[in-house]
């Protein structure tokens, strides 16, 4: 067998070196996973904090990857959200992990079939897609509320313990384990596919299409995989939501959660997959502490932040993590360096 | 049927009035302003208290609200929006969802969550006969008033020496500065232009839209649906959008009020997928 080329040889060691595990990528896995003994008294906001993760990781993907704008995540989330709430309720699938599965197949279902319609036309033009979808869907939702509950939302879920052992308690408990243990498998796939070849081409096409698709890649499929796969991202995270919950109302389609969305992935950083993680933990502190504060504001300080963090620059606010990422790459670039050193 | 014909006219007069600011500031500096609806807020707030608080007669109000929700919108442009311009569309839209999120819970903070009503003269209120149409006297009034303004508009944009101006920033704004236009300047006037007729709007249309809190964010779909679906090229389109839009609410909830404003949606998307630059708009426009 011939070795293969020099060329390509180069690329893949560039690929897996982009795809090694930082030492901090662990620190923070092993943090949230110790957090399930050493703080039990904040599971519940810990919970939210993970499915909120999960659905910034999902917006990450095609903002910060594809480049995509969309003021409607939320159609895919709450879409998720009611199809498991559902299947809960009327015990179609009764077991919490297979129900998520299904709800995660129907988001993405969803996303296929609307990603068609964010390809074309200018970021108003997506924007206004994606928001009107979310509007069609929360209309839709209002509507049939023989089957959704309508305003009221949907009453009466009663969850099975996950994997029939595990039982959903009060304080959060299960609650947490399961939902970040479905974050860091998702978590693991999502890193899987932007580290490879396909995650590269995305890049390229968020930062020219035209070139893109001179050098080859087929621009709208790229487009329409990552929006079908961040769909179903969003409708898992949904689907968390109503099964730590057990509750859904039309308030999963609204238009300030597709909004906050945005905010959270902006604080954290787009563009790598830790910035909807961290954006989540410090926007549900901040959200938890600050509606103490005063419930009825609570929107204003989100406006406030949004317009401050425009005005500084998005660039400046996330700058606090360039040093982490510059030492990130530099320790890959060593090591990939000592190596082709070695084999030449 | 008529009726609603005239109805649904009235209404989308109002959209048209209360939208076509940003449509300029859509079409013109390729900005995306998702809080136009708080300037129309503005207007109508300050009709409200003007009004029910201090006694000023309504249609002596309307200027007022005009004057005070294009001083607000030049304010913000000169200190907060220009800094804005040249970044990113997702910059331009967190920027102005935050204002919006802002001057919502500002405004419920002053004036409380609750609806509000203008009290319009007696003799402005009831409905009269005119060949068999029942035709609201208020709705009359928006008609006449918006359809003067939208007449006056047309001729400011085709005729005087600042609409040839502004035309030329649109088409070209670096030749424009070339010649010696000050875009910056006529960026502005226009913003507080827009942001008054956007509030005179708000003014006209508390009585018949509702003027609560919530009120931008109820209708910045509707402004974005009348902008994109017009076009930011003309002033024509927005225009004939906004009727139909107007229209076909009213036709909608009339004839099938069970579907709600899932029409219009639907219209909508369907509408930006088929022709992402707008119905009425011209090929090479941005």
């Amino acid at each position: 067998m011939t070795p293969p080329p020099i060329a390509v040889r180069t690329a893949t060691e560039w690929l897996s070196a982009r795809a090694r595990w930082h030492p901090l990528e662990i620190v923070f896995w092993f943090a949230a996973f110790a957090a399930i003994y050493l703080f039990p008294a904040r599971h519940l906001i810990l919970t939210e904090i993970a499915w909120l993760g999960l659905f910034a990781l999902s917006l990450d993907l095609i903002l910060g990857y594809a480049g995509i704008i969309s003021l409607g995540h939320a159609a895919f989330f709450g879409f998720g959200a009611y199809t498991a709430a559902l299947l809960a309720k009327h015990e179609i699938i009764e077991e919490p992990v297979l129900a998520l599965l299904i709800s995660g197949c129907a988001a993405m279902a969803l996303g296929f079939v609307t990603s068609f319609l964010v390809l074309r036309g200018s970021d108003l033009t997506r924007l206004m897609v994606t928001l009107g979808v979310a509007l069609v869907l929360r209309e839709l939702a209002n509507r049939y509320g023989w089957l959704t509950g309508g305003a009221d939302g949907l009453q009466g879920v009663s969850i099975k313990p996950v994997l029939g052992v595990f039982r959903f308690d009060m304080f959060g408990h299960t609650g947490y384990t399961y939902s970040l243990t479905v974050l860091f498998i998702l978590f693991l796939v999502a890193r899987r596919l932007v580290n490879s070849p396909f995650g590269l081409s995305l890049l390229s096409v968020k930062s020219n299409p035209l070139r893109s698709s001179a050098i080859g890649i087929s621009v709208d499929a790229r487009l329409v995989a990552i929006y079908t796969v961040a769909a179903g991202y969003a409708g898992i995270a949904g689907a968390l939501l109503a099964q730590t919950t057990a509750f859904a109302s039309l308030e999963v389609f609204s238009f300030d959660r597709s909004a906050d969305l945005l905010l959270v992935l902006i604080i954290g950083g787009a563009g790598y997959l830790y910035g909807g993680l961290i954006g989540a933990i410090i926007f549900k502190f901040m959200q938890d502490y600050l509606s103490a504060l005063t419930p009825q504001y609570w929107p204003f300080w989100i406006g406030l932040a949004l317009v401050v963090i425009v005005l500084v620059g998005r660039d400046r606010i996330t700058s606090w993590t360039t040093p982490i990422r510059l030492m990130a790459a530099r320790l890959n670039w060593r090591a990939l360096a000592r190596r082709s050193a070695e084999r030449l | 049927m008529l009726t609603i014909l005239f109805d649904g006219i009235a209404y989308g007069m109002l959209l048209f009035v209360l939208a076509c600011g940003l449509a300029v500031t859509l079409g013109l500096m390729n900005f995306i302003n998702l809080a136009h609806g708080s300037f129309a807020m503005a207007g109508g707030y300050v009709t409200v208290v003007l009004v029910n608080r201090l006694g000023v007669p309504f249609l002596l109000s309307l200027p007022i609200a005009f004057l005070a929700s294009a001083g607000i919108g030049f304010i913000f442009e000169r200190t907060l929006y220009v800094h804005v311009y040249r970044k990113s569309h997702l910059d331009q839209v967190l920027f102005t969802i935050g204002l919006v999120f802002m001057s919502v819970a500002a405004v419920d903070y002053v004036m409380g969550s609750g609806q509000v009503f203008v009290q319009v003269p007696s003799a402005w209120q009831g409905k009269f006969d005119a060949f068999g149409v029942g035709i609201g006297r208020y709705r009359l009034l928006i008609i006449v008033i918006c359809g003067l303004l939208t007449v006056a508009l047309q001729f400011i944009l085709a005729y005087t020496r600042f609409g040839s101006r502004l035309r030329a920033a649109v088409d070209d704004g670096r030749v424009a500065r070339g010649l010696g236009i000050n875009v910056n300047w006529i960026f502005a006037l226009t913003f507080a232009f827009g942001s008054g007729l956007a509030g005179l709007g708000g003014a006209l249309g508390a009585e018949i839209l509702g003027l609560d809190p919530s009120f931008p964010l109820k209708f910045m779909i509707y402004f974005l649906i009348v902008v994109t679906v017009g076009g930011t090229s003309s002033i024509t389109g927005p225009f004939l959008a906004s009727l139909l839009l107007g229209i076909g609410d009213v036709a909608g909830k009339y004839y099938v009020p069970t579907l709600g404003s899932f029409v219009i949606y639907t219209i909508m998307i369907v509408v930006l997928v088929w022709r992402p630059q707008g119905l009425f708009s011209r090929a090479t426009s941005r």
